[in-house]
């Protein structure tokens, strides 16, 4: 992850964290000794060290009442006046409401995306796009702390991660893009490549400014203009890049964003002005998308949902591993696309592992997400916690053993769920096929790297796996075995913007990122 | 009438491990106003003892600029060209004065010589996928070859060097790691103030980039020479200095790069790599 001096120039990340609550802890501690020593006992005097709690603060964030669509450079009133409102998962509370743009509104952005392509966009040279795009990711630098709150605020991941890792990314990507605006033609030597004209693009709530950086940056790097529809329920970042996008100069229309369901998503795809369709989000969408866009030309590419499996071999590094199982399925409370759900582990070291990863979850610290001690923070809808927990019950009533942290206990109010796994899980499993998109793990063994190969091809998806060995050559032929579109191979969930990502069979085509990513949004002539 | 001010004139010295030495040798010599024979500055003209220095600060300071990530490296050199933006009429004020552009010429320069770090800031993270491949060998094997930064450099300019042809050639050859010593020769030396000052302020590592000035003749045997340099980029079309160069640096086989054919351009960042090919196994 590259999270070195993302900053460097602007505000260091993490300088607030104050220096730990050391007095505190140490004042814990001797009450805890107090109470336990005068017992003579056999057991072992244990320790419970308490975080003190390190809330971030949310002032920094300045919400409106209520925010319209961002259409040709303003922020306009929907056309059917309906707004809806966005909750703060974590508390249940309504932060703010948003316009449904309905296919009016949508086709109203379409034309300000293609008279700003027509006009000015595809006018400009490389090398002033690029400059546009640098501004832009400048801008996200020095405003990092406010998006990571609000991103926080409104998709309930830890203040940790949105902090330390989404942000950063969306600013890495912008910056990576603006640098290629002038030169792909070096990418594609011999090639004669042009923009493509209007982009429309869909994208889903788990990380929802970077998933709309990822969009945006080498849309507008290879000359096209865009629309975009952020997600219904995490909205607020990417209207908040509106104004980011004021501060840099952006030329009205280039980009533009709609809010609301699906039906405004349905809308955007289906638009016969729009020339390119790029979607992020559940494979049953992207299956619709692509059967409303067979009848066109339409570019189009899908990263959607995955089933990832994650393998151990006995010749891993077992605590190493146990980190990265820990960050593979548990990072963003499992809402990734690319965890790793499947954890495969060989025969001979899996009672020893899995007696480590209870350890390990028992002290995975779920809670207020604003806390910069949270690690697993809250799941961002009503609707998605109502079906992690349908599916942990079928998990259960599919005869897997199941454990979850008991001394965890949850924040009264909001959608929290404790990380747990389902061992000894066979393939034939619903929890095995199915995504959940939580902090739900499922695990089953192997004997042979074969066995392993085959398990964890075993599934229609195809974005990512994870290898664990220290048996370089053993890591090379799994990883050219496996029908994955990312690999990692000792460590997992690392991005990076110079890294094409994207997936094979039903978890979508095309790749963002890298030389590779820049190809979905150009045409060769 | 206003109170009348004396101007302060800048005291124009080397820049060696991110520090304003003088020259060692105390040797100094003067440059005029365009066209007049009006004193503008004395430079330094910088010794053998100065250059060996340079090399010594820009062999220290490459072992934590190339492993460096590239998109550090490419937000240290898109600062340069923000700082430089902040200093665009001293540049121009510079340019005026000692080349006898007009201010119009001048600023023109100094955009140029802004596009020309933003240029290369960009291709620090990305020349490697550009260049770099995977090699399709017939056995088990997973065999790439990825870009290198070759080490230290030495950039000789021309007395007729531009603004923005120093800060290209310059940009190029430290966007992929490398480090340099660039002799600005002649007049091109009263640039070499307001540059270390855009370098100085960028965060870019002390010793990344070493300036000096003076004499091209004096100084040029000394970059072919030098052991610890494994580059030269040559930017003067001076047939003869380009041979002689070679002659000189076939004793640690240099690479000697010929002037840049525009400023902008993948194969100014090429001259100044190495190619390193890796080999692993593929098995259980």
């Amino acid at each position: 992850m590259r999270t070195t001096d993302l900053t460097r120039t602007g505000t260091r990340q993490g300088k607030n964290n104050k220096p730990a609550a050391k007095p505190m802890l140490v004042k814990r501690a001797k009450a805890a000794l107090n109470i336990e020593t005068p017992t003579p006992s056999a057991r072992p005097v244990t320790l419970s060290f308490e975080y003190a709690p390190s809330l971030e603060s949310a002032d920094i964030v300045k919400l409106k009442p209520r925010y319209g669509l961002y259409i040709d450079g303003k922020m306009v009133e929907p056309s059917s006046g309906r707004y809806f409102p966005t909750v703060n998962p974590a508390t249940e509370a309504v932060l703010t409401e948003i316009a449904e743009a309905t296919e009016k509104d949508v086709d109203r952005a379409v034309q300000a995306a293609r008279k700003a392509y027509e006009k000015v966009w595809s006018k400009l040279s490389g090398r002033e796009r690029g400059r546009y795009l640098f501004r832009i990711a400048r801008i996200i630098q020095e405003r990092a702390r406010e998006f990571a709150v609000l991103e926080t605020l409104d998709n309930g991941k830890p203040i940790r991660e949105s902090r330390d890792i989404d942000i950063p990314l969306v600013a890495a990507h912008f910056f990576y893009h603006a640098g290629w605006a002038d030169k792909l033609q070096d990418a594609f030597p011999g090639r004669e490549i042009s923009s493509l004209g209007v982009v429309g693009q869909v994208i889903p709530w788990n990380f929802p400014l970077l998933m709309a950086a990822w969009k945006i940056a080498p849309a507008l790097a290879c000359g096209n203009t865009v629309v975009l529809k952020p997600a219904e329920t995490t909205p607020l970042t990417a209207l908040l890049l509106t104004e980011v996008f004021e501060e840099a100069g952006l030329p009205p229309g280039v980009v533009n964003i709609v809010t609301g369901a699906g039906a405004t998503g349905a809308a955007l795809v289906s638009h016969p002005d729009v020339d390119k369709v790029a979607f992020t989000g559940s494979t049953e969408v992207g299956k619709e998308i692509l059967e409303a866009t067979a009848k066109t030309n339409k570019k189009l590419t899908l990263e959607l949902g995955g089933k990832s499996a994650h393998i151990v071999f006995e010749d891993a590094a077992l605590d190493q591993a146990v980190e990265g199982v820990v960050n593979g399925i548990y990072f963003n409370q499992g809402h990734v696309c690319c965890a790793g759900s499947r954890l495969l582990l060989e025969e001979s070291i899996a009672e020893t592992f899995i007696e480590k990863l209870k350890k390990r979850i028992d002290k995975i610290r779920v809670g207020n997400p604003l806390d910069k001690n949270t690690d697993i923070g809250a799941i961002n809808s009503k609707r998605e916690f109502e079906k992690i927990q349908r599916l942990v019950a079928l998990g259960k009533e599919e005869g897997g053993e199941f454990y979850e942290p008991a001394g965890t206990v949850l924040p009264a109010k909001g959608y929290f769920h404790k990380p747990c796994f389902f061992a000894n899980v066979s393939s034939s499993f619903t929890l095995s096929r199915i995504e959940i998109f939580g902090p739900v793990l499922t695990i089953s063994t192997f004997r042979t790297p074969q066995e392993a190969i085959m398990k964890a091809n075993d599934t229609s998806y195809g974005l990512a796996a994870g290898i664990w060995s220290e048996k370089g050559s053993k890591i090379q032929k799994v990883a050219s075995a496996l029908k994955a579109g990312v690999i990692w191979a000792n460590t997992y969930n690392k991005f990076d913007p110079s890294a094409p990502f994207g997936g094979y069979f039903e978890s979508g085509f095309g790749r963002e990122g890298g030389r590779h990513g820049l190809l979905p949004y150009l045409e060769e002539k | 009438m206003a109170s009348h001010h004396l101007k302060v004139p800048k005291t124009i010295k080397l820049f060696i491990g991110g520090e304003f030495p003088r020259t060692e040798s105390g040797r100094s010599f003067p440059v005029v106003r365009h066209g007049t024979d009006a004193h503008f500055a004395h430079l330094c003209r910088a010794s053998r003892k100065d250059f060996r220095n340079a090399v010594a600060a820009a062999k220290a300071a490459l072992a934590s600029w190339e492993r460096r990530t590239a998109y550090n490296r490419a937000q240290i050199l898109y600062r340069m060209a923000e700082m430089c933006e902040g200093k665009r009429d001293e540049f121009a004020e510079v340019l005026c004065y000692t080349q006898g552009l007009s201010n119009d010429a001048a600023q023109k320069a100094v955009d140029a010589a802004i596009d020309a770090f933003v240029y290369y800031a960009g291709y620090a993270d990305k020349y490697q996928q550009v260049i770099g491949n995977l090699n399709p060998v017939s056995g088990p094997h997973l065999c790439f070859t990825a870009a290198e930064p070759v080490g230290v450099v030495a950039a000789l300019f021309d007395e007729n060097s531009t603004l923005d042809e120093i800060t290209a050639g310059l940009s190029a050859i430290i966007c992929s790691g490398n480090t340099v010593v660039a002799l600005l020769p002649g007049v091109t030396g009263t640039l070499l103030a307001p540059l270390a000052e855009v370098f100085a302020t960028s965060d870019l590592p002390k010793g990344v980039v070493n300036l000096l000035t003076g004499d091209v003749s004096e100084l040029a045997p000394q970059f072919g020479s030098h052991m610890e340099v494994q580059a030269v980029s040559v930017q003067t079309k001076n047939e003869a200095l380009l041979a002689e160069l070679k002659i000189a640096g076939a004793e640690n086989l240099k690479r000697v790069a010929p002037p840049m054919q525009t400023n902008l351009g993948l194969n100014n960042i090429l001259q100044f790599v190495e190619y390193k090919t890796v080999w692993h196994p593929v098995g259980y």
